[in-house]
């Protein structure tokens, strides 16, 4: 009878502590500069793309979601003709962003990309660099939180 | 204390006398007739089936004559997969295998991978290693106890522990970036050092939590309720635990003193102060307690760690197994070839085999890495403590009701992604 008692002073009191839950769409839970979310490819200040199709990403990603092509552009620098990546097959490891010579492709802080359809996250090019333009002011003070430690 | 002062890996001499005692069923099928017996499924959309379990219950009325697993509802070819990735590749494969304890899965490959290399990672990524394999213990009975509470029917406790594990995954998400899948141990260290305040952080946190455990034991340790679903339920003798090859807190729980902790201490657990739990019954209260006291260890440990942190670096200072930095990378053409070397072809690892376990908060995981020199695996062979335990799931749930069948479900604390693999 007296256990039955502590348990229930226990759990009485629980009713009245502060609630753990938040309210999500309008709250969102606190997130680490190292965050890995939606993928981002990244532009120069001067609005040239950063990628130089150097293929890393592409062979370092264990879930083989990345797909790229390239080809020499008119004025002579190398970049990619096609950036696929296979946002379903992927596994958010960050490995891509580990391999990235030049900062290219990143893990934004975005995690709000469900959608209803399989198709629309199969990501290309055009996709990845709004991203990156959307999201470029996040993820630059992202990195410079990080630098220090990368 | 004195028999973790030798270590001993085989069981000693006199268990070689110690008969096989199957299932009482296998023995009682010639005596009782079976002809009224029921067949059912339980699982695999069972929401106590903790994943995909499916087993196949032979039904004595509302007793329990047989539960036969049927497995490989979640297998993902994990171990053949990483036959064709190289060893950082395979990394994250880990973390999907006990989803629940994420970090000791990746310690245990990146300590296997370590030993065929021949290397010794610096002290500070030794004592990250141990204070997150600490945390990830606690993240591990915080579920298992959450989600054994909830299949006996309390549901609050649930929601009051996934706040805690919510704490938990948090600092995962400041070290690593994830919450869950961190890929946070490398092999060689630690990917990354620990950010500024997160130390405080763990240490407030943890100086909290023992108060979380005392209210659990609270409500449970004495419930009435608690001790009808638990006490005598799911007993297996310290022989038979062995004989079933069980490690880890279902073997502890029947008494045998026995962690690999202890045992053959890796990283930082030889620095650290820290008791074994040891149970006495071999039920699924006697497994409760030893659970909720490891808990508390773990939380000695986490202090010990935090204190004690030494300063440095947290990977190896070896170029041809871990990448530069990234400073260093964008200036020095050296270490920029390094980094393209390890990120395309990845490290080469010389031929040989090793078997690495750890004690993962389930038990004795485990590592049987071979390699031909090249830099993927020839082959890696898991060894999933709760495989041996859903085995012995027949011996355990022999003539109980259906209701403990779930509570031994409970108690077992498996996990499908090890299991299935």
């Amino acid at each position: 009878m007296h256990q039955l008692l502590l348990s229930l002073a226990l759990v009485l009191t629980k009713v009245f502590r502060e609630p753990a839950t938040i309210n999500y769409p309008f709250e969102k839970g606190p997130l680490s500069p190292r965050f890995r979310g939606e993928h981002a490819l990244r532009r120069y200040p001067s609005g040239e793309e950063r990628c130089i199709a150097c293929k890393l990403c592409e062979a370092i990603c264990p879930a083989q979601a990345i797909t790229i092509e390239a080809e020499e552009r008119a004025d002579g620098s190398r970049r990619t003709t096609r950036y696929d990546i296979d946002m379903t097959k992927c596994i958010y490891c960050g490995f891509c962003q580990e391999a990235c010579p030049v900062d290219a492709i990143v893990e934004g802080p975005n995690f709000e990309f469900s959608t209803e359809t399989h198709e629309e996250l199969l990501y290309n090019k055009e996709k990845l660099l709004n991203n990156g333009d959307k999201w470029e002011v996040e993820i630059a003070s992202n990195l410079h939180a990080d630098h220090l430690y990368r | 204390m004195g028999q973790f002062s030798k270590i001993f890996l085989a069981p000693p001499n006199e268990t070689n006398k110690w008969k096989h005692s199957f299932p009482r069923h296998k023995f009682d099928d010639k005596l009782v007739d079976h002809t009224g017996d029921w067949y059912i499924n339980f699982g695999p959309q069972h929401p106590s089936a903790h994943g995909v379990l499916r087993l196949v219950i032979r039904l004595q009325g509302e007793q329990v004559i047989t539960a036969t697993p049927h497995i490989g509802l979640l297998h993902r070819g994990t171990e053949k997969l990483i036959e064709y990735k190289t060893y950082t590749q395979a990394l994250p494969y880990f973390d999907r295998l006990d989803y629940v304890s994420m970090m000791c899965n990746e310690q245990c490959f990146s300590m296997a991978i370590e030993k065929l290399l021949n290397i010794e990672v610096p002290l500070r990524a030794k004592y990250i290693r141990t204070l997150f394999a600490e945390l990830t213990r606690i993240l591990n009975h915080l579920l298992g106890m959450a989600a054994h509470a909830l299949d006996i029917g309390c549901m609050s406790p649930f929601f009051w522990l996934f706040d805690e594990r919510e704490k938990l995954m948090e600092f995962y998400e400041r070290v690593s970036g994830a919450r869950m899948h961190s890929a946070y141990i490398r092999p060689g260290g630690v990917a990354l050092d620990l950010p500024l305040g997160i130390m405080d952080d763990i240490h407030e946190w943890a100086s909290k939590f023992g108060g979380k455990i005392d209210e659990i034991e609270d409500l449970f340790s004495e419930s009435p309720s608690w001790l009808l679903r638990t006490k005598n339920i799911g007993i297996i003798s310290a022989e038979d635990a062995i004989l079933y090859g069980f490690s880890g807190v279902m073997l502890r729980g029947s008494g045998i003193k026995w962690d690999i902790r202890k045992a053959e201490p890796y990283d930082a657990y030889s620095l650290v102060e820290f008791d074994v739990p040891v149970g006495r019954n071999g039920d699924c209260y006697d497994r409760y307690l030893c659970r909720i006291q490891e808990m508390r260890q773990s939380l000695r440990i986490i202090e010990q760690c935090l204190n004690n942190m030494p300063t440095g670096e947290v990977r190896i200072d070896d170029a041809k197994i871990v990448p530069p930095r990234r400073k260093d990378m964008k200036s020095s053409m050296e270490a920029l070839i390094h980094h393209f070397k390890l990120f395309s072809q990845g490290f080469h690892v010389p031929p040989g085999c090793t078997y690495t376990c750890i004690e993962a908060p389930k038990g004795e995981f485990g590592v049987y890495l071979v390699s031909d020199g090249s830099s993927k695996p020839y082959r890696c062979k898991i060894k999933a403590p709760g495989f041996a335990h859903l085995a012995g799931i027949e011996k355990l749930t022999a003539y109980h009701f259906i209701p403990d069948l779930v509570a031994i479900i409970g108690t077992l604390d498996i996990v499908f992604g090890e299991i299935d693999r």
